[in-house]
């Protein structure tokens, strides 16, 4: 798994809220799952410094937060953008170019799939069929769908958001 | 007087969730207090009532009329029409709730839906507020706990379990009352009662209807198990991606808390019992009960191997208890009813009720709950209503990824849990899905491996390659590049990973592929042998042509075609290029004369 | 909780608000609550059965609402089904008279006459 290219931007209330809630779980049985939980609500994601403070405040080494973080599929070592751009790799979507508009994506935005750029703005990913096949090939930013695109395309929808 | 002349009841499950019943809830409270109905008639948000398919539900008591696809805009209606005329709203019944010619609506228990199933695990869901302890104890919640502390040893308890012949309803099918037992007998001074409610099978969701609509008799159930065993803490480990369930599990465990029905000395017998809750973060294996118990520790879900069993050591090392969401569900029952009438119900191994979650291409999708030994074909066509769109039944698979698919000639097997293994599957968490003759077996296969490939945790070899093998040769075949060799090289393979794995996740995931090759077999040939893919699912077997009859050479096909690999002159018949065609049906689609044939 | 009998006790009440929901084949009071039913006066009539029926505790009846019967003059018209027994038609009815109703013929089985439909003709 690849390491977020975005600086940690975490604030001083942010990590007295993780101290609190490391401080209550402190001593617990089995407090590491419920307190990376917490850690990422409070951070949207658990970048390696979160994890360190974790570490140290359970006592726990930091190999084995990691090894939880990688294991779990609700875990992210990287956060998520202000915009979530989803590129459909459903069958009908893929077939009509859907991979040549993702690579559009990725080449504008200069980062890959999972991941999200160092503004905070945009993050990618390459989904399952979202069921709007009648409109391949299909991307979806936030809760806004675009169909029947071309490459050409890509530029100008990314520019309304930026 | 708090007592009200009406009770209307509204789904709060997910499925109905969902599809809206929030709002239903926020209009129909909006509406009463407009007609001035808000004192006589009661809201009530319950869990699921199983008809997913019809959602958003709603009943309204006294009459016990059945609203199925309730829109926002139809609140009004219902509110001025049935609550304050009395006139019920047929336009809005469940179809089969209103009898022929006659203005009598059937109740509820008349409806072919609900007519063969018997409510036990789900018996309060859709019926109190999960969210008012009140409610649970007005149909006799918490008296199995004050039974059993008042009246019984923990020795009684266990018998009882172990005479009701209740065995778990998660998968496996252990009996429960010996798992009692052992954890009973094992050494040590602390032990653990813990509750599966990671339910990760795709299809399968009774336990989050049961944690949703009637948490209270999973609580229940685990401080009588606490008393059995001798543990005063429980855990109930469940999947975060429930947030409903979540929620209504902590209201739960609060108020049972705040009536004393949790904690210190309950019912003054000196009983301790406490309960947490323990969120999942995705990952399937931890259904597993040594992979679960791992990860209650707060470490990497991972199985280990057994034995040494959970009843001997479990979380921390000390004796646990580790029972599935349904498993509990039934146990105050039993306590009330007794072991007897318990034992009455299902067959000579398997006794009880076991919900199912129907779904697939089956009309009435939904969860159902009927006794053991009912026919697949009964739960088919009576309970589900057959197969949509007159097509015909293929299979029904059982069990999830770890399950197997039972073909036509097999409908009236009994289903127990016995009799589904025999014929190759398994009970599994309770997901059925109904498959017509378009579905393909190979395909079905391959979408089930790919699943425990992605899933499969990576411990051991012979479920981390083993299963992204099979996934590879049954790709081949899908593809059209399959050998005969291969069809061996499977069943080779399948029997090496059943033998081979660590736990149930690898021990059962080839059971898809065995069971498709053992009852569609045929259709695995056709695509190795023919190339065809009978149902016309395996895109790369299927053919596209153009009817030179019906082309009138307009062009439209080979300009969409996104590898030109049409070609041919205006207004005389186009060809497709087989070798270039990546069969990707864009051509059939654009077609306004209907001439591209797959 | 302290004792089997606190639990006893909330259930009682709680059962009390919920016994509605219960399909049963006890005795059946149904309410005409048509619009001319309600001009009339039928929901304290309704009120004042399953306020009555609730304070006498009895489970086996339940109090349902149905539409116009046809006879809006007679309004409130009440119906009274019993197991085995020919339904019972009471018109004009009043809070009061709902009382009595319950009181001799739901509990002790024997009709009200005076307050039935024969009794108008």
């Amino acid at each position: 798994m690849k390491h977020s290219a975005v600086p940690f931007m975490g604030t001083k209330e942010q990590e007295a809220q993780l101290k609190a809630v490391i401080d209550a779980h402190r001593g617990e049985k089995g407090a590491t799952i419920p307190v990376l939980h917490k850690a990422q609500e409070i951070y949207g994601y658990l970048p390696i410094e979160v994890q360190e403070m974790i570490s140290e405040g359970l006592d726990v080494p930091l190999a084995e937060i990691y090894g939880i973080v990688t294991f779990y599929a609700q875990f992210s070592l990287n956060p998520r953008g202000q915009y979530q751009i989803g590129v459909c790799l459903g069958t009908a979507c893929y077939v009509k170019g859907s991979g040549d508009i993702l690579e559009k994506v990725k080449e504008i935005l200069g980062i890959d799939v999972g991941e999200c750029t160092p503004d905070g703005k945009f993050s990618v990913d390459a989904t399952r069929c979202i069921g709007a096949c009648g409109l391949a090939p299909v991307m979806t930013i936030n809760d806004d769908v675009y169909g029947r695109l071309v490459v050409d395309d890509v530029a100008d929808i990314l520019k309304k958001y930026q | 007087m708090d007592i009200a002349r009406g009770h209307v009841l509204v789904c709060g499950g997910t499925g109905c969730t969902s599809s809206g019943s929030e709002n239903i809830i926020k209009e129909m409270e909006e509406q009463l207090r407009k007609n001035g109905l808000e004192k006589e008639i009661k809201v009530v948000k319950t869990g699921c009532f199983g008809l997913c398919a019809l959602g958003p539900i709603m009943i309204v008591y006294p009459e016990g009329a059945f609203y199925s696809r309730v829109q926002v805009e139809d609140v009004k209606e219902i509110v001025e029409e049935h609550l304050l005329k009395g006139r019920i709203v047929k336009r809005l019944l469940y179809d089969e709730t209103i009898h022929e010619g006659s203005d009598e609506i059937k109740s509820l228990n008349e409806v072919d839906f609900y007519k063969k199933q018997m409510r036990v695990a789900l018996r309060n869901c859709g019926v109190i507020n999960p969210e008012v302890i009140d409610e649970y104890i007005a149909f006799d919640g918490y008296k199995a706990l004050g039974k059993v502390l008042t009246e019984m040893t923990p020795e009684e308890v266990i018998q009882t379990i172990k005479d009701s012949g209740l065995r778990g309803r998660g998968g496996g099918g252990f009996p429960t009352g010996m798992k009692w037992d052992f954890t009973a007998k094992a050494q040590g001074e602390q032990k653990y009662v813990a509750c599966n409610a990671d339910e990760g099978d795709p299809g399968a969701f009774m336990d989050r209807s049961i944690l949703e609509g009637d948490p209270h008799s999973i609580i229940e159930a685990m401080a009588i198990a606490g008393y059995a065993v001798g543990a005063d803490q429980g855990y109930i480990y469940i999947r975060a991606e429930y947030p409903i369930a979540v929620k209504r599990l902590q209201i739960a465990i609060d108020q049972a808390k705040e009536y004393g029905l949790l904690g210190e000395n309950i019912f003054e017998t000196g009983f301790n019992f406490n309960l947490e809750l323990r969120l999942g973060a995705g990952a399937f294996v931890c259904g597993e009960e040594t992979a679960l118990l791992t990860s209650i520790e707060g470490k990497r879900g991972e199985p280990r191997p057994r034995p040494p069993f959970p009843a001997v050591k479990g979380l921390w090392g000390k004796p646990t208890l580790l029972n599935n969401v349904e498993t509990y569900a039934n146990v105050c029952q039993i306590i009330l009813n007794g072991a007897d009438w318990f034992a009455s119900i299902g067959t000579e191994k398997s006794k009880g009720t076991k919900v199912f979650a129907l779904g697939g291409k089956i009309n009435n999708t939904g969860l159902v709950e009927i006794p053991m030994g009912t026919t697949l074909r009964e739960i088919v066509e009576d309970i589900g209503g057959g197969i949509p769109n007159g097509k015909k039944f293929k299979a029904a698979q059982t069990g999830g990824p770890s399950g197997g698919c039972i073909p036509a000639s097999l409908m009236d097997t009994p289903i127990d849990y016995d009799s589904l293994i025999s014929i190759g599957s398994m009970m599994g968490s309770g997901g059925l899905i109904v498959m017509d003759e378009d579905n393909c077996m190979v395909d079905i296969a391959k979408f089930f491996l790919e699943f425990t490939v992605d899933e499969s945790c990576g411990k051991c070899t012979p479920c981390r390659i083993g299963t992204k093998r099979l996934y590879e040769i049954l790709d081949k075949i899908t593809k059209g590049k399959g050998t005969m060799e291969d069809l061996d090289r499977l069943e080779e393979l399948c029997e090496s990973i059943k033998a081979g794995s660590l736990c149930g996740l690898g021990q059962t995931a080839p059971n898809p592929v065995l069971s498709t090759l053992r009852y569609f077999r045929d259709e695995y040939v056709a695509h190795v042998r023919d190339k065809v893919c009978p149902a016309g699912v395996c895109k790369a077997l299927s053919k596209y042509e153009i009817d030179p009859e019906k082309c009138r050479g307009c062009s439209l096909c080979s300009k969409e075609c996104p590898v030109g690999a049409i070609s041919g002159e205006i207004k005389k018949p186009f060809v497709i290029d087989q070798d270039k065609c990546i069969k990707c049906g864009a051509c059939m689609a654009k077609c306004p004369f209907k001439a591209i044939k797959k | 909780m302290k004792s089997l009998a606190e639990l006893e006790a909330i259930r009682n009440k709680a059962r009390e608000k919920v016994m509605v929901r219960k399909d049963n084949d006890g005795i059946r009071v149904v309410v005409g609550m048509a619009t001319c039913g309600i001009a009339a006066g039928a929901r304290p009539v309704m009120n004042a059965f399953v306020e009555e029926a609730a304070k006498r505790g009895l489970e086996n009846v339940s109090v349902t609402q149905t539409g116009c019967i046809g006879m809006c003059r007679l309004e409130p018209i009440v119906e009274v089904f019993t197991p085995d027994q020919e339904k019972v038609t009471y018109i004009k009815m009043t809070p009061e008279k709902a009382k009595r109703v319950v009181a001799e013929h739901i509990v002790n089985g024997n009709p009200v006459s005076e307050y039935t439909i024969g009794s108008e003709q």
